[in-house]
């Protein structure tokens, strides 16, 4: 088997379940299947775990570009476009419960809660921001977008944040939970960050000792400069 | 005198039987020439054990109330935890006999009073109460108890007690949630001696029927049902008069979103969320929300309480 089929017959299936799992405990506990309970105020269950599985499934689509680069495991990319669609999946569950469940369809106060409330404001915005991007995960938006592509789905780092700070603002008191967040949030934006300015390090570096000018130079003393030191086009 | 009955689960309990049978429990111990004969004193203290009292139908409202599992296992007491279940898993821990209250400040009679000691001689009623948590959340509760101005007016508070201030048990080995610094323990709550002696206010200690199960701040607390929950301080071990208005837990924490008034009002949004209506605990999908009312739904008895006060400032 190749390492393709492995990701299309094996893989990309179990992560497909994987994903699908938290919906089937939601269900559950709507329905009250198989004896799960979400407790005397189902509605906040509901809202709150499809809210967290979305900033999870975030969070581990951010994942992918730092765990493929330090474990030199390139094809898990194959992976992450399913995951940025479950994540945006989970936050359209989310508000759908917020606004049929907990609001009750009442579009005044859902008009009012997005205007007046700034944690719900940012976290509708996250939603929007989302849309875009859910849009433009396909193959052929890819290949049509070329580099605006990438420059676009850089939006992710921006809706992330909202996310979490979402979770964080709409907390009473006890912000420990989405302190976690943030902190897994802050290492793999921080990641990013160290990369950018290592690489930048290195093309300063290239800059200031650019290969031999002198046509004399034999062609073998060439610093090697190859493919592998190209940034990488993951994102 | 801590007894030896052990603890009843919460699951243990059918409520609806002891909804539906509790008068006949009351009738049944009302009747038994054994339980006559005990003094109040001798009352049972185990968790889910019977009480007797009286329904006060005039203090009660109409609306039928929230399941016992309801209102014994969604819980916001975070001396056991900040998350809705975790009082009624770890709540277990607290020793709730014997239990002393100590009184002091501004009043004549002070000191340290057990907490039996304190109730003899009180009517234990039931009053049906709406019950509006500060998250926009509500239940309705048949609470037992007894007025807190029938407790107040035995200390003999002096004309300079212009507040009463509670607080509840400091001990992290019963409470774990005291062990993580989420509010400045211990919790204290207070009220406007005018407010204390008001007739709604109640001082708890019962649920259903049944001694109040840990969860809900047994062995006693407060119930002031046309303010906030968070108002309503738990397992409570001192009572203080004071001149000046009492420090209270949430106000300390964050002064712009809990007020010490705290009064229901759905004029006054809370500045992360909406005040204006409150979802109903236990309610079928899509007909929980309803309005919220102001004070509760208690405007009548209290609003003259809060005559020319500017209720946004004193929110």
């Amino acid at each position: 088997m190749t390492l393709t089929q492995r990701y299309r017959f094996i893989y990309k299936p179990l992560v497909f379940i994987a994903c699908l799992a938290p919906l089937a405990w939601l269900a559950c506990g709507a329905f009250g299947w198989f004896g799960v309970s979400l407790g005397a105020d189902p509605v906040k269950e509901l809202e709150h775990e499809a809210g967290k599985t979305a900033l999870n499934l975030l969070l581990l689509t951010l994942a992918v570009t730092p765990v493929r680069e330090l474990t030199s495991q390139p094809q898990l990319l194959r992976l992450r476009r399913m995951l940025g669609l479950f994540a945006f999946f989970y936050v359209v569950v989310h508000f759908t419960i917020y606004l049929v469940l907990d609001l009750e369809l009442n579009f005044r106060t859902l008009g009012a809660d997005i205007a007046k409330r700034p944690y719900i404001t940012i976290g509708f915005t996250a939603l929007l921001l989302l849309i875009p991007l859910a849009v433009t995960s396909t193959n052929g938006m890819m290949r049509r977008l070329g580099r605006r592509w990438q420059t676009l789905h850089r939006l992710v780092y921006v809706i992330a944040v909202l996310g979490v700070w979402h979770f964080y603002w709409q907390v009473k008191r006890d912000v420990r939970e989405p302190l976690l967040y943030a902190g897994i949030l802050a290492v793999l934006l921080g990641y990013r960050v160290l990369r950018a300015i290592a690489r930048r390090r290195t093309a300063a570096a290239r800059a200031a000792h650019p290969a031999p000018a002198r046509p004399a130079a034999p062609v073998t003393s060439t610093p090697r400069v190859g493919p592998s030191l190209r940034p990488s086009e993951s994102d | 005198m801590s007894t030896r009955v052990p603890r009843i689960a919460p699951s243990e309990i059918t409520p609806a039987e002891i909804y539906f049978s509790r008068r006949a429990l009351l009738a049944g111990a009302l009747a038994s020439s054994a339980s006559a004969l005990l003094p109040a004193a001798e009352a049972p203290q185990a968790q889910g054990a019977a009480l007797s009292y009286t329904a006060n139908p005039q203090y009660s409202v109409k609306e039928s109330p929230n399941k016992y599992e309801e209102i014994a296992g969604y819980n916001n007491f975070y001396e056991f935890g900040t998350d809705k279940d975790d009082p009624s898993h770890n709540a277990h821990t607290l020793r709730t006999r014997p239990w002393s209250v100590t009184v002091s400040g501004e009043a004549e009679v002070r000191g340290t009073f057990d907490l039996d000691d304190l109730l003899k001689g009180l009517t234990l009623e039931e009053r049906v109460y709406r019950f509006r948590c500060v998250e926009a959340w509500s239940m309705v509760i048949p609470w037992v108890g007894f007025p807190l101005s029938s407790l107040l007016a035995r200390f003999k508070p002096t004309s300079r007690a212009k507040y009463v201030e509670f607080t509840t048990l400091y001990d992290p080995r019963q409470m774990p949630g005291q062990r993580v610094s989420v509010l400045n323990w211990p919790y204290v709550e207070g009220l406007r001696i005018d407010e204390a002696m008001h007739p709604l206010t109640l001082m708890v200690v019962g649920l259903y029927g049944r001694v109040l199960p840990n969860q809900d701040g047994a062995p006693l607390r407060l119930i002031v049902p046309w303010k906030y929950g968070f108002k309503g301080i738990k397992s409570i071990v001192k009572i203080g008069f004071t001149s000046v208005q009492p420090r209270t837990a949430w106000n300390v924490a964050a002064p712009n979103e809990y007020g010490f008034y705290a009064n229901v009002n759905p004029q006054v949004d809370h500045p992360r969320w909406s005040q204006a209506t409150e979802r109903r605990i236990g309610a079928p999908f899509l007909a929980a929300r309803r309005p919220t009312l102001p004070f509760n739904g208690y405007a009548e008895q209290v609003s003259s309480l809060y005559q020319g006060m500017d209720l946004r400032r004193y929110f």
